[in-house]
């Protein structure tokens, strides 16, 4: 599912992973949310009853949400009925795709242990995107969606995704007014002090000082 | 959600074809109960039925110009247990089938009583296979409307009215036509299917004007917000990933503005109920009845059309709330 007319006057394409950003707050209060989103692989996904063919299924043993390209019909009802908007439609084969969290990729023997993780995952400069399983209690992924206060996206709809998200961090740092005034400086000042005679004794290293 | 064409025509045409063999056999009811007079066989009850299939298999055809495969379609069966599209796929080839041995019945003439209802009604062949079609045909509206209404978070389709909605316009312009059908075939229940056209259209009023007024003062409840958890009073969408458009932007919403959706609400409005109703009424008078008669359900029809494609642009899918602005 390439672009198609990438270079020309009306391009369009296809983006199962969505990275959007979005402004919080207004000028000058403001943050700016980066917003990367895929098929979430909700535990009860709703585009998988509502199939007629059973093209649309959930893999048992791993919780990957799937289309059959062999039995889809292209009805499109799997994508009216995801709330997230993760299935598109292809024009050239004329059925329903999604993002497979790379299936193929995570399983492949052929390469090493560490590249076994979606694209998108071994992509990201910042390792925003974390991979691994939420079904088990000690993965990293479990273990910081339960430290960090990992949430759902629209969990009104009780859709139970598997993709979590980890709400933004600020890094705050509290400073005291003694921490901005030195106790053991006599003058008071933060200039330089007179050098001290060589005989007296001082607390501070004078080389420091100077 | 952007309208589709053929699933406008799908669900008008097998509505009208629905309505029109619910009309059909309703009055071979009341003949039999010896409120109407009972009509002929063959122009009459078995013709009809054919206009009745003639409708349905019109719609079916329609269906399979939104599919990307329909030659894989025969699987669409096979989720009966969980889908209502795959419950219609079921129940349609059903309806058709028990409507055209309905048809058949009459048009063989096995209609000799077989036994009798408190030694006064008779009860022949067509009766009881017409009225194992009605059960499929109200299933059939049900299917059909369940497969909108079963969407939780499209919250302008997730409600009963929407089924409602369904059997009752559909069976409005089902009587509509019966009313012209009998009328162009000189059988002398024109009166009865006027009647029962009007009840009918009224009733279709009601309920779909419920379900306007429902839907103007709809809460949703996803926002931007739950989309992406970040909760804000004020969040602004500044990029979607890609300027260009893709199946996000387009087949989740109808394109067109604001106005020219109230045209379109005001038109069908106008269009399905007061003017057939008028013409109706007209036609009963005896006067031209079989062109007024016929062009009230042509108009109503197109009228249909247009709420069809009203009621799909009503439903506001919260996927768009991921693509509100490009800045």
């Amino acid at each position: 599912m390439s672009d198609t007319n990438p270079y020309d006057a009306n391009p369009t394409g296809t983006f199962f992973n969505r990275v959007q950003t979005f402004e919080v707050g207004t000028f000058p209060n403001t943050e700016t949310v980066h917003f990367p989103k895929s098929c979430l692989h909700c535990e009860e996904p709703p585009c998988v009853p509502v199939c007629p063919t059973g093209a649309s299924y959930k893999r048992e043993a791993d919780g990957i949400v799937l289309v059959d390209y062999d039995k889809c019909i292209g009805c499109k009802y799997c994508s009216w009925a995801c709330p997230y908007g993760a299935r598109e439609f292809d024009q050239q084969l004329k059925v329903m795709k999604k993002c497979t969290l790379c299936v193929d990729r995570i399983y492949d023997q052929t390469l090493p242990e560490s590249e076994r993780k979606p694209a998108c995952v071994l992509a990201c400069p910042t390792n925003a995107r974390l991979f691994g399983d939420v079904y088990d209690p000690d993965s990293e992924v479990s273990r910081l969606i339960r430290e960090n206060g990992g949430y759902q996206l629209m969990p009104e709809w009780g859709t139970n995704p598997a993709n979590h998200y980890l709400p933004r961090r600020k890094t705050h740092l509290k400073i005291h007014e003694d921490e901005l005034l030195r106790t053991d400086n006599p003058l008071k000042k933060e200039g330089l002090l007179p050098e001290p005679p060589k005989e007296q004794q001082t607390l501070d290293d004078i080389y420091m000082s100077w | 959600m952007l309208p589709a064409f053929s699933v406008i025509f799908l669900t008008t045409l097998i509505g009208v074809g629905q309505g029109l063999f619910l009309a059909i056999y309703t009055g071979q009811i009341y003949s039999m109960m010896k409120l109407l007079p009972a009509q002929d066989s063959q122009s009459f009850y078995a013709l009809g039925s054919l206009l009745a299939f003639g409708f349905l298999a019109a719609g079916l055809l329609a269906s399979f110009f939104h599919l990307g495969h329909p030659l894989r379609a025969w699987r669409s069966i096979s989720q009966w247990r969980t889908s209502w599209l795959s419950r219609e796929v079921i129940i349609l080839p059903i309806t058709m089938f028990l409507i055209a041995l309905y048809g058949a019945t009459h048009y063989f003439g096995w209609t000799e009583p077989l036994f009798t209802l408190a030694q006064t009604q008779p009860i022949d062949l067509s009766m009881i296979i017409g009225a194992l079609a009605t059960v499929a045909t109200f299933a059939l509206f049900i299917c059909t409307g369940m497969i909108y209404a079963s969407l939780k978070f499209l919250q302008e389709w997730h409600n009963p009215l929407t089924v409602i909605n369904y059997i009752l316009l559909g069976g409005a312009s089902g009587f509509t036509l019966a009313a012209g059908f009998s009328a162009y075939v000189g059988a002398d229940v024109v009166g009865f299917y006027v009647l029962w056209a009007i009840i009918l259209t009224i009733a279709a009023f009601i309920s779909r004007s419920a379900s306007l007024l429902r839907n103007r003062r709809l809460k949703h409840k996803s926002n931007l917000q739950t989309a992406i958890g970040v909760r804000h009073t004020i969040i602004a969408q500044k990029a979607q990933g890609s300027m260009g458009g893709s199946f996000n932007t387009r087949e989740f919403f109808h394109g067109k503005s604001l106005d020219k959706l109230k045209t379109v609400k005001v038109t069908f409005l106008i269009l399905v109920f007061p003017i057939p109703m008028l013409l109706l009424l007209a036609a009963a008078s005896g006067i031209v009845t079989v062109s007024l008669s016929l062009t009230a359900f042509v108009i109503q029809y197109l009228g249909l059309m247009a709420e069809r494609w009203y009621f799909f642009s009503e439903g506001q899918h919260p996927q768009n709330l991921y693509y509100q602005s490009v800045a």
